[in-house]
Formats: structure tokens, sequence, C-alpha cells
């Protein structure tokens, strides 16, 4: 195959997987890795660096939107990107020790974690009472809602703030948005209403891919002729995605994209074992 | 910003940051950033076509790419020469600066806010995104 071949069917399936990670709210950036090395049978470390930059185009497009919604906790968000910044140096520092066989097991095992995740019911666990940590680092908010302005109280600050940590690790080790561990600390562990888990952690996650990203270019992970078509094609699908988002959020595609994720899951982890990434 | 007297610490029903002109002001800085950036990315991604279109690609084997496409002065030298690599990596380059752009952003918001524990906590975010950075300046 040609480049300009190769180019336009990045671009195709890149446009599919930001679509769905929108559509779904998992992210794209997740399923780019191994659409890469498994379908095109790129090089784990450019799939990995065309990854990354993705993500950060993602994120930074919605901002725009989210912004306009107005549920962004910015002094939580700044807070946990100590975290994810410090976690996301260490991850793709390692990742440059670490052979790509045995990163793509790990890959392996972050997809079929997410494919759980999005197959869980998860319940949403606003809090009544203040935290006395969350209360004195200011990080209580309000968000619209039907019946008005609501109040949120931010639990388990030092929980949220080791997982993401470990989300960081893995954004930067993979290429990966760690959309999914992220939503899970704060309306998990955080006790956050989804709408402003959500947001925030798209905010986060464009900061926490750039404290990566650095490292990326300069160790040559960056092809331009790689990154082009997958920036752009995750950008327009998840583009799209953001736009359809309010009509169509159904069971039965998070269940498919579950699916997706599981299958390429174990793909990666046999890929791995026989070294063949 | 009408609630914006950070002197005293505030209870709960505090000023909230969504209805703040810079988050807005950020969120078209960031627009205009993405939106740069996919003009850079897919001018150069033309330009790229155009000459190596017909080539084979060689994404499966990893060589690292060159120093004028990773590190600041080389990529902006290649872009200026309307190489199209050297366009997308600029491009791309655009599109790592926005994150920082907007955290730079909620710097200056805490400072008017007059809120010190952020302030800190957004100078240290900052500074560590500065250390990723430097490697790719130098």
């Amino acid at each position: 195959m040609t480049t300009l071949e190769v180019t336009v069917l990045i671009a195709a399936g890149a446009f599919l997987a930001g679509l769905l990670g929108a559509l779904t709210g998992l992210g794209g950036g997740v399923v780019i890795v191994p659409l890469l090395t498994l379908v095109f049978g790129i090089d784990f470390r450019y799939a990995v660096g065309a990854s990354l930059v993705s993500v950060i185009a993602t994120s930074s497009g919605a901002a725009v939107a989210y912004v306009r919604e107005g549920y962004t906790n910015v002094r939580l968000g700044m807070l946990l990107e100590v975290a994810t910044t410090i976690g996301a140096l260490f991850g793709a520092t390692l990742a440059g020790w670490i052979a790509p066989s045995a990163l793509a097991v790990v890959f392996g095992l972050v997809l079929l974690g997410s494919a759980w995740f999005a197959a869980q019911p998860r319940p949403e666990r606003v809090v009544e009472s203040p935290d006395p940590l969350a209360t004195r680092l200011r990080l209580d908010g309000t968000y619209p809602s039907l019946q008005g302005e609501k109040h949120y109280h931010v639990q388990r600050v030092p929980l949220g703030f080791g997982i993401m940590a470990g989300a960081g690790a893995l954004s930067g080790m993979l290429g990966i948005g760690s959309g999914a561990l992220k939503v899970l600390a704060m309306d998990q562990a955080m006790c956050l209403p989804f709408k402003v888990s959500t947001t925030t952690s798209n905010f986060m996650i464009g900061v926490t891919a750039a404290a990566s990203a650095g490292i990326y270019l300069a160790r040559g992970y960056v092809d331009p002729g790689l990154a082009m078509p997958v920036v752009l094609g995750v950008l327009a699908g998840a583009t799209l995605g953001a736009r359809v988002l309010a009509t169509t959020r159904s069971a039965l595609l998070r269940v498919i994209f579950a699916i997706v994720v599981g299958v390429l899951g174990v793909e990666m982890i046999i890929n791995g074992f026989h070294g063949r990434v | 910003m009408a609630s914006m007297d950070g002197s005293e610490p505030l209870p709960p029903p505090r000023p909230v940051w969504d209805d703040d002109a810079i988050e807005r002001l950020l969120a078209r800085l960031l627009q205009a950033g993405v939106l740069l950036s996919t003009l850079l990315v897919l001018a150069g991604g033309i330009v790229f076509l155009l000459h190596h279109g017909r080539a084979t690609p060689q994404y499966s084997h990893f060589t690292g790419e060159p120093a004028e496409l990773s590190n600041v002065a080389g990529i902006i030298r290649s872009a200026f020469r309307g190489d199209g690599r050297g366009l997308i990596q600029l491009g791309l380059l655009v599109l790592v600066a926005t994150p920082v752009l907007r955290v730079a952003g909620s710097l200056a918001a805490f400072v008017v806010l007059k809120d010190r524990t952020y302030m800190v906590l957004t100078s240290v975010v900052l500074l560590l995104l500065a250390s990723s950075l430097v490697a790719v300046v130098f």
C-alpha cells in the first residue's frame, strides 16, 4: 500500500474511533493504539505518539462546549493535575525503558479494565455532608440541574489524588487519556455528580497528555505523517459525536463498544506475549 | 466578575468559575489554538501527500524522528521551508501548547482571585509541564 492509501484508511479508522468515543463517553484514545498496531502493523512507539497528540486534540476541542455548560470544577481539576502530571512524567519516562511488547500486555489489561468499566452500572453517589479536607481546599461546588442550583460535597480527596496519579502514569506510559480511570476516581471515590466529573476529567486529560507529549516528541515517537490522519480523523469524529450526543446515547452502543474494547484487549495481550507488537 | 473578592475564606456558595469571563476567554483561546493547529496539520498533510503519497510508508519499523522534527527550532525551520512534515509537526506543537495555555490562564485567574493555595498548585502544574517541554525546546 502507498502512503496515500494508508493515510486515508487510518483517517477513516480514527474518525470512527473518535465518533464512538464521544458517543459512549469513553474517549476514542483507548482504541487508537490497538487499531494502529493490530490492524495496520505500525510500531507500538509511533502508535502511542500519534494517539497521545490526538487525545490533546479531543480534550481541547471539547473544552469550549463544556465551559459553556459550566460544570467544570477548576480548583479540583488543578489539584488533581498535580497528581496526573507527576504520574504522566513518571509513566512517559518509564515507557522508554520497557520493551514495547511488555507495554502491549499492560495496554491489553487496561483495555479489559475499560471494557468492564463500560459495562458496569455506575450509580451517582452525591453526598450531603461536607468533608473537612475538601472544605479547607474549597473544592465543593454547585451545578445547574432541573431543580435549580445543586450543591455537592467532594469526598475522600487523598484517595482520589492517588487514583489520579495512577491514571496519569498510565496516560504517560500508553499514550491514552485514561478518561475511564479519571471519571472513576471522581464520581466513585470523590462522589462528584456525573456532569461535573465528566467535564472536569476532559479538562484534565489535555493537561495530563501535554505533560508526556514533550517527552514523546523529543524521543521521536511522534511521526508527522502518521499523526496527521490520526489527529484529523479523531477530531472530526469527536466533533460530530458531540453534536449528535444529545439525541443518541444508547445503552446498546456502550455494550458494543465494551465488546470491541474487550476483544482488542485480548488481542493486545496475545500479541504482546508473542512479541508481535 | 462581580463576586471575585477572595480576601476572606469563603463559605460554600462561593463565586462560580463558569460565569467567569476569564474561563470563557480561555475557552475561546483553546478553540483558536485547535483551529490553528488543524489548519497547519491539514496544510502540511496536503504538501506531505503530494510529495510522498506514492511512496511506501515505513511505520512498522521504529527509527525515531530526526532532530529537525523533534525539537522546536528544527520544526520551525522546516515548517518555514514549506516542508509538509515540518508544517504538521508545527501544528502538533501548537496543539500541545493549548492545554499549557489553559493552565497559565487559570494561574492568572487565581492571581486575580488572590487565592494563594491555588496560585501555588497551579504554578506547580505549570512547572511540571515546562519540565517536560524543556526536552523539546533544547
